[in-house]
């Protein structure tokens, strides 16, 4: 068995605030392979962005280990081993969709022709080519989102974070894009973490779901997908998914359970 | 009297036509002819209620009159020109806004200097130019060197603070995207936070093409050689010259349009990306 991408041992984060500690995460173990398209729900303040964020070295531990791609999440970082799709696209308007995915390009230093080789590419797998020279805000908010996708897939990580990319998209849209993610999943075999707070999202992207409760931000359950890697749209009536939908709605209950 | 007549004679007409034109369609015509008609129906006015009432040109000069004084002097115009707005207020603005700029990516990086400098740069704006300027005048001599650093001292505070707050412009996940490439400060900087300022930056700017011309003017009623439009309207005032005043007047407006409108205009292509420049 191969060492895990991401491996994370008894981790917590705790943010001093004026309030108080807040136990954003407490005692998270999880192991992600290779390959793997793992979800993360819960509901808000569970701590499922602040991991995502752990990984990709946007903050801190305060206790328990980390390692991505065997190191630290900032050697990992600095060896650009992953993409990271945020909420909102935040594409850079003075840029040209093209120019928003050579950006890490040109920050990483890879050649003129090689960028625009990679720029082509990636337009191509996120259906926008022809976009290339357009500006952001001439996009529609999905478009936008697709193009920082593109932006994420365009250097060589083989690890995608995501973080509720699709959250602010209107339920069709949202749909057709996670349809287009698996396909890009499996075209390029790249290990997806990613945060979600919809069930059927959840379930219908991963391989493995991982559910969380907050106060304190913990892992109740994780779920290993039974469900096939090749998913048509309307997997989603199956009596499988309906039921693994169904675990992970009844751990999302037990995480509440003692809030009322 | 009859000019008087003509005068609101003019202004009815002219009125009449401007209502016309402002409920036709917008286009590049009535955008245009609505405002100059505008300033010719203002002139006619002033020029009438001159020569209809017999106003005193120590008072006010008409119109026709500066025009006058305007074409015949325009050697000694185009010689305060070069002194005040190219030799004073343009030079102190170039080395003003630059070193502000400069101090701004500095105060930005060091947390030192944003407690330190700004509190202190707060408080040198405060100084009353007018106290200033015979101050500068005194250290830098009577040619335009102390009225470029009287401008220097004008401008520089308000570019400070728009570039301190433009760098601080771009949002959290800007930033953090930055880092998850591992950009280092100066590519995050070049790619991220000055292209985010720009709006900022040239808001500054913009700002201080007024202040440039009124403190190098300023500064020459302290003391300054025998041209320059400061020393010019200050002496032609005692000369009770009061169209060469006004012709002066007119050069400084001028200037200070054209001025702010070259930098506006490359604002216009810089920052073509923000909400507030885009069309359509």
């Amino acid at each position: 068995m191969a060492e895990p991408v991401i491996k994370a041992e008894n981790l917590s984060l705790t943010f001093e605030t004026n309030d108080g500690p807040v136990h954003a995460l407490k005692d998270i173990s999880l192991a992600i392979n290779k390959g793997e398209f793992v979800s993360f729900i819960g509901p808000s303040g569970c701590g499922k962005t602040t991991f995502l964020r752990v990984m990709a070295d946007l903050e801190k531990p305060t206790a328990g280990t980390i390692t991505v791609n065997g190191v630290s999440p900032e050697a990992a970082r600095m060896a650009r081993a992953y993409g990271y799709v945020f909420q909102a696209a935040g594409l850079y308007p003075w840029r040209t969709i093209g120019g928003n995915i050579r950006l890490p390009l040109e920050i990483m230093g890879y050649d003129k022709a090689d960028q625009a080789e990679r720029v082509k590419r990636v337009l191509e797998l996120v259906d926008l080519a022809g976009f290339e020279k357009k500006f952001p805000w001439q996009l529609s908010g999905g478009m936008q989102q697709r193009a920082s996708i593109a932006r994420a897939l365009a250097f060589d990580a083989d690890i995608l974070l995501m973080d509720e990319p699709f959250g602010a998209l209107d339920e069709i849209v949202r749909d057709h894009l996670n349809e287009q993610l698996l396909k890009l999943w499996a075209k390029t075999n790249k290990t997806i973490a990613f945060v979600t707070h919809s069930i059927p999202e959840a379930v219908y992207l991963s391989t493995k779901i991982v559910v969380m409760s907050p106060r304190p931000g913990r892992i109740t359950d994780v779920i290993d997908s039974p469900l096939p890697r090749e998913r048509p749209l309307d997997i989603r009536d199956t009596p499988e998914f309906l039921e693994i939908a169904h675990r992970v709605r009844d751990g999302l209950r037990a995480g509440h359970a003692y809030d009322d | 009297m009859n000019w008087a007549v003509f005068a609101l004679g003019f202004w009815g007409v002219a009125w009449w036509i401007n209502l016309r034109l402002a409920k036709m369609p917008r286009s590049r015509v009535t955008s245009f002819a609505i405002p100059a008609l505008f300033g010719i129906t203002l002139l006619v006015l002033w020029e009438g209620a001159v020569r209809g009432f017999g106003v005193n040109p120590v008072l006010l000069p008409a119109p026709s009159a500066i025009a006058v004084r305007f074409a015949t002097s325009i050697p000694i115009l185009w010689t305060d020109f070069a002194q005040t707005f190219i030799k004073g207020a343009l030079s102190g603005y170039l080395i003003g806004c630059g070193a502000a700029f400069l101090t701004a990516i500095a105060v930005d990086r060091s947390p030192f200097l944003q407690k330190g400098l700004l509190p202190v740069g707060n408080f040198v704006a405060a100084l009353p130019i007018i106290g200033m300027a015979p101050i500068l005048v005194m250290w830098f001599g009577f040619d335009w060197q102390s009225k470029s650093a009287v401008v220097v001292v004008m401008v520089f505070f308000p570019m400070l603070v728009n570039t301190v707050q433009g760098l601080q412009a771009s949002d959290h996940m800007q930033r953090d995207l930055m880092h998850t490439y591992g950009a280092s400060y100066p590519q995050a900087l070049m790619r991220l936070r000055l292209p985010a300022a720009m709006p900022f930056v040239f808001n500054g700017l913009k700002i201080c093409t007024t202040l440039a011309l009124i403190g190098a003017i300023v500064a020459e009623f302290f003391g300054s050689p025998i041209k320059g439009m400061g020393f010019r309207i200050s002496t032609e005032v005692g000369r009770l010259a009061l169209d060469m005043v006004w012709a002066e007047i007119a050069v400084a407006a001028l200037a200070g349009s054209a001025f702010y409108g070259c930098v506006a205009m490359i604002e216009k292509a810089v920052t073509f990306w923000h909400p507030s420049q885009r069309r359509g």
